[in-house]
């Protein structure tokens, strides 16, 4: 799982059907001191995240298990909404 | 899917059962007006691709078995088809 | 997911048996502005996408999950067109 923020959304009207009534979300990876690292994705979201907040999403086949046993056709996945975290530096 | 060009062939007496009779092609990776781009990969061939065409090539371990017919081949790329022609709605920037 | 944008058409007379009568399309990776971001890619198209427009492109195994794919070696996948991203403003 990877660290991002939601950055903005994305509406689709014609798509496959078991993405209906997703939501996408358009999010930026995060390196772990909270800097933009990396190209921005669209992810489906599995648990109601919004714009600026920061969150854990899932890559690959496993993006689709949040809907399980459906086969939603997704590659990222929101799984969780970041209260805070925590990075230790060594001294 | 990428497009690519095959460059070559590459013959392996002693490799993963699962691999027996396959055939591995070498394939450069291209931008869609012919250009090389990154580095050439190791592909097995399911359409009968010969040395210079342009193919397609899915990397993903298990379409890529599913050319074999196999669900568990030690394989991660696989070329799936031969590209006749690429139609561009606009040119190329 | 990805956003990008529809290019081109790819023609392909010899292919795997499973991807006979799949429409593939030539898409070029975009960031959320729209401007190109990465190499071309062949997907195959699942909702009907049309020249010029931008669309959400699953890649990965999570392609086969989408419509009529189930068996088909693919890794990369059309799932919806897009009618807008909205993006947060950078504060």
């Amino acid at each position: 799982m990877y660290i991002a923020k939601v950055v903005g959304t994305v509406v689709a009207t014609p798509k496959d059907p078991r993405l209906d009534a997703k939501t996408l979300l358009v999010i930026q990876p995060l390196t772990p001191d909270g800097a933009d690292t990396g190209k921005t994705l669209v992810a489906s979201d599995g648990v109601g995240a919004g714009v600026g907040e920061h969150v854990f999403y899932v890559r690959g086949a496993e993006a689709s298990f949040p809907w399980a046993p459906d086969h939603v056709p997704t590659d990222a996945s929101i799984v969780g909404i970041i209260d805070h975290w925590h990075v230790e530096t060594p001294a | 899917m990428q497009i690519g060009r095959v460059i070559g062939t590459v013959v392996s007496t002693q490799k993963h059962r699962t691999l027996h009779a396959s055939k591995l092609m070498l394939v450069q990776p291209t931008h869609p007006d012919g250009t090389d781009r990154g580095i050439a990969l190791l592909a097995i061939d399911g359409v009968g691709a010969g040395i210079g065409e342009r193919v397609l090539v899915v990397v993903e371990g298990k379409s890529a078995g599913q050319v074999l017919g196999q669900k568990s081949a030690t394989i991660d790329a696989a070329i799936v088809g031969i590209i006749d022609e690429i139609d561009l709605f606009e040119a190329l920037p | 997911m990805i956003l990008a944008k529809v290019v081109g058409t790819v023609v392909a007379t010899r292919k795997d048996e499973k991807l006979v009568s799949t429409k593939l399309l030539l898409v070029r990776p975009v960031d959320p502005k729209g401007k190109a971001d990465g190499a071309h890619l062949v997907a195959i198209d699942t909702v009907d996408a049309g020249p010029g427009e931008t669309v959400l492109v699953v890649s990965g195994s999570s392609a086969r999950m989408a419509t009529g794919l189930g068996s088909c070696p693919v890794d990369a996948a059309i799932v919806g067109v897009v009618d807008t991203v909205t993006i947060a403003v950078k504060e």
